[in-house]
């Protein structure tokens, strides 16, 4: 690692680590292509967010407090996931509030994390990426990447550089998709219903391929799009960002 | 009503599968919500006007005792009456005795949600007394003995055909072969039939969007001009509001009201804004003889300087409900609580209790389009949190749920264990999943794969995989 390279700890998420390794890798090259370098501690799992949103606060705290020790060293904290980003920099803050000693670790930890593509975007500079994808897309914008971190800009911006990429915006792209964490499988009924109304809407708009964010909401819409026999591919951004999409089939679908 | 929230999960299923309520639902989805965004853009500071709003709002509810009295004070000096409920128990009781030391028999009734709060309908009727509501919403769904399903939009629930055939059931002294196709139709009926109810009336209840402490009066809001004749023809008139409806000024007042109407139904005001001061003066051409204020508590003063505490602030809108999607799927009847949507999973708990609402606070995606759209800029998704932590710390949280989140922290808390099996379980599923690229459903039965394919993993984990490659660790 040179002095000029910003040392950066790549916060996997959970969910990107078992089910969907690309996302990091094409993580990690968008990154390095900027002139940072990453690093991945071996002792990280969860951000927290399940048992923070839960009421379960315990664990949440001892999760919390793994992340913070084990990344609190680096330059910038990035994962690539709108939601787990938005767990470490505006709750993990609220975690401690009345823990002073975590809670200056906390505020620390929080200022220097960062998703993926605001990362990109906002401290990296980066307004444009050395990739094509001949498709139509559209994008779905993540809750909590949304109303928690402002992400609206950034994922278009960079998109619009993709070589042969045409982007086509849903009428509803800031309405949830019904993942919700636990709650898709607490209320499974009324999850896939809410589901259902974004893949129509997605749908509408005729593209060939749903881009979001965040793999939880991205696994929930490409579940549910298989399920009723749709062929619309849907793909996390970093893939196309950073030219992966031929090395891994669109989520929720075969080799083909 | 009787609450009916610890049912939320088969009122749901039930919900999501009535085909009238999906086309109504349909509609508010995108009826409200456009109308509000597009008053938003006609006015520049509405941003601004929100920060006002909660800021006029945290101010009263700091100063909550003063602003009380101050407005019991000048109702007071105007000639009125200020009745103090500490529960619904209170209310009915004070509501009853005024009605009764006049001798009424009928009472009509405005749009008023602390009237539904102390079900004051049922009860006067149990009394032998005659309400009847005029607002055209909460007539239709008196005559059909159901709670509203909305807080401003009480029969949003209905299509016209259950109207009409509420009017047919009742209006029985009218001509059997009547035309009712046309709304408007449905509309001069309800004109026609309310009429003669508000002349006859001895008592007007209405309820009051706010309280006036600088001079003593209630405001209310509406757009059938209902309000006005329920207050004005009939001898008393009662007005039903609770502790947090309470505003300093009248400059407070209209900046308040400036968000209120654009929130809701993206008006810029509704049709009848009506400020009520004291009975009827001297010089006044009409007006009550007597004008009661029965303020209800209800648990609200509980909430003070507790983590509802910002709760406090709505002014009632709808605007979380209007753009939730979980209401949007199921309507407000599954909430099982007059007070339905987001701000209701908030209240309900706080008014009711927890345990007998524990679903409430869990039914919600988090995706916190509530709080983008709050005029007063409440944290929803906060508060539900603050009622889940609640809920898991004092018990009532279903031991399946308990149990799987524990076990999840318990591994989540042991990485180099975790990522060996994390390991061993991904190559399993992408095993299963090699082909179709998802696995169709689990040996286990589970929420997922009742409704989606489980995407398969790619194989080995990204840990797996960055230690393969020799990448950069701590």
């Amino acid at each position: 690692m040179s002095e000029n390279e910003k040392n950066v700890g790549l916060f996997v998420t959970c969910l990107v680590d078992l089910f969907r390794p690309t996302v990091a890798f094409a993580a990690v090259k968008l990154m390095e292509d900027a002139g940072c370098s990453i690093c991945v501690p071996e002792r990280q799992t969860c951000c927290g967010q399940p048992a923070y949103n839960s009421g379960d606060n315990e664990d949440a705290k001892a999760m919390a407090q793994m992340v913070i020790e084990e990344f609190e060293q680096f330059d910038y904290v990035v994962a690539p996931s709108g939601s787990c980003a938005a767990m470490i920099r505006v709750h993990y803050p609220e975690l401690f509030a009345d823990c002073p000693d975590w809670l200056t670790r906390a505020q620390n930890l929080s200022t220097k994390t960062y998703e993926l593509l605001t990362f990109l975007s906002d401290v990296l500079h980066v307004d444009k990426v050395e990739a094509a994808l001949d498709r139509t897309a559209t994008y779905h914008d993540s809750c909590s990447g949304l109303r928690e971190l402002g992400i609206k800009q950034q994922p278009r911006k960079l998109l619009d550089s993709v070589e042969g990429l045409e982007l086509v915006e849903a009428e509803q792209a800031e309405r949830c998709c019904g993942f919700g964490g636990t709650f898709c499988l607490k209320f499974s009924d009324i999850s896939s219903r809410i589901t259902d109304d974004k893949c129509d809407d997605l749908l509408k708009t005729g593209a060939q391929t749903v881009l979001g964010g965040d793999l939880g909401c991205l696994m929930n819409i490409a579940g549910r799009m298989t399920r009723r026999g749709e062929t619309v591919e849907v793909r996390h951004i970093a893939e196309v960002l950073a030219d992966m999409c031929d090395e891994v089939p669109p989520i929720s679908q075969g080799k083909g | 009503m009787k609450l009916n929230a610890h049912n939320f999960k088969e009122n749901a299923k039930k919900a999501l599968k009535d085909n009238d309520l999906q086309a109504s639902l349909q509609k508010l989805g995108t009826g409200f919500p456009l109308k509000r965004l597009a008053a938003m853009e006609r006015l520049p500071e509405f941003e601004d006007l929100r920060d006002q709003a909660r800021d006029i709002k945290d101010h009263t509810l700091r100063h909550l005792d003063f602003y009380l009295e101050q407005f019991e004070s000048r109702v007071v000096e105007t000639g009125g009456k200020v009745h103090w409920a500490r529960d619904i128990k209170d209310g009915r009781k004070i509501v009853y005795e005024i009605c009764e030391a006049v001798g009424a028999k009928t009472i009509t009734k405005g749009k008023s949600m602390i009237g539904e709060e102390m079900a004051i309908n049922e009860y006067l009727e149990e009394k032998g007394l005659i309400p009847i509501e005029t607002d055209l919403g909460e007539y239709i769904i008196q005559l059909r003995n159901e709670p509203p399903s909305h807080i401003i939009a009480p029969a949003i629930h209905l299509r016209k055909s259950h109207v009409e055939e509420a009017f047919r059931k009742t209006h029985t002294e009218l001509p059997k072969d009547r035309n009712l196709d046309a709304p408007e139709d449905l509309l001069v009926e309800a004109r026609t039939m309310l009429r003669k109810k508000f002349i006859a009336a001895d008592v007007g209840i209405t309820g009051a969007n706010f309280m006036v402490a600088e001079t003593g009066s209630t405001v209310i809001v509406t757009n059938e001009g209902n309000g006005d004749l329920t207050q004005t023809l009939p001898r008393i008139h009662i007005v039903l509001c609770s502790i947090e409806k309470v505003v300093p000024t009248l400059e407070d007042c209209t900046t308040l009201l400036r968000v209120l109407a654009r929130s809701a139904t993206g008006q810029e005001q509704s049709v009848y804004t009506t400020f009520s001061t004291g009975p009827r003066g001297e010089t006044d051409p009409d007006g009550p003889d007597e004008f009661h204020v029965v303020i209800l508590d209800n648990g609200r003063s509980r909430m003070l300087g507790h983590d509802t505490h910002d709760m406090l602030r709505c002014i009632r809108c709808s605007a979380c409900i209007n753009h939730c999607p979980v209401y949007q799927s199921v309507g407000g009847h599954a909430y099982g609580s007059i007070y339905p949507g987001p701000m209701g999973s908030v209240l309900t708990p706080a008014l009711y209790g927890l345990e007998k609402s524990c679903d409430l606070p869990n039914a919600s995606t988090m995706c916190g389009k509530c709080e983008e759209v709050c005029p007063v800029r409440i944290p929803i998704p906060k508060m539900l949190r603050s009622w889940r932590k609640k809920q898991w710390e004092d018990g009532p949280v279903p031991t399946m749920q308990r149990l799987a989140m524990t076990w999840w922290a318990w591994w989540a808390l042991r990485p180099k264990l975790y990522h060996r099996v994390a390991g061993w379980k991904m190559r399993i599923m992408g095993f299963m999943g090699r082909k179709s690229g998802h696995i169709k459903a689990f040996p286990l039965k589970n929420g997922w794969t009742e409704n989606r394919d489980f995407p398969a993993p790619e194989g080995k984990t990204f840990q797996q995989r960055w230690s393969e490659k020799g990448g950069r660790r701590t």
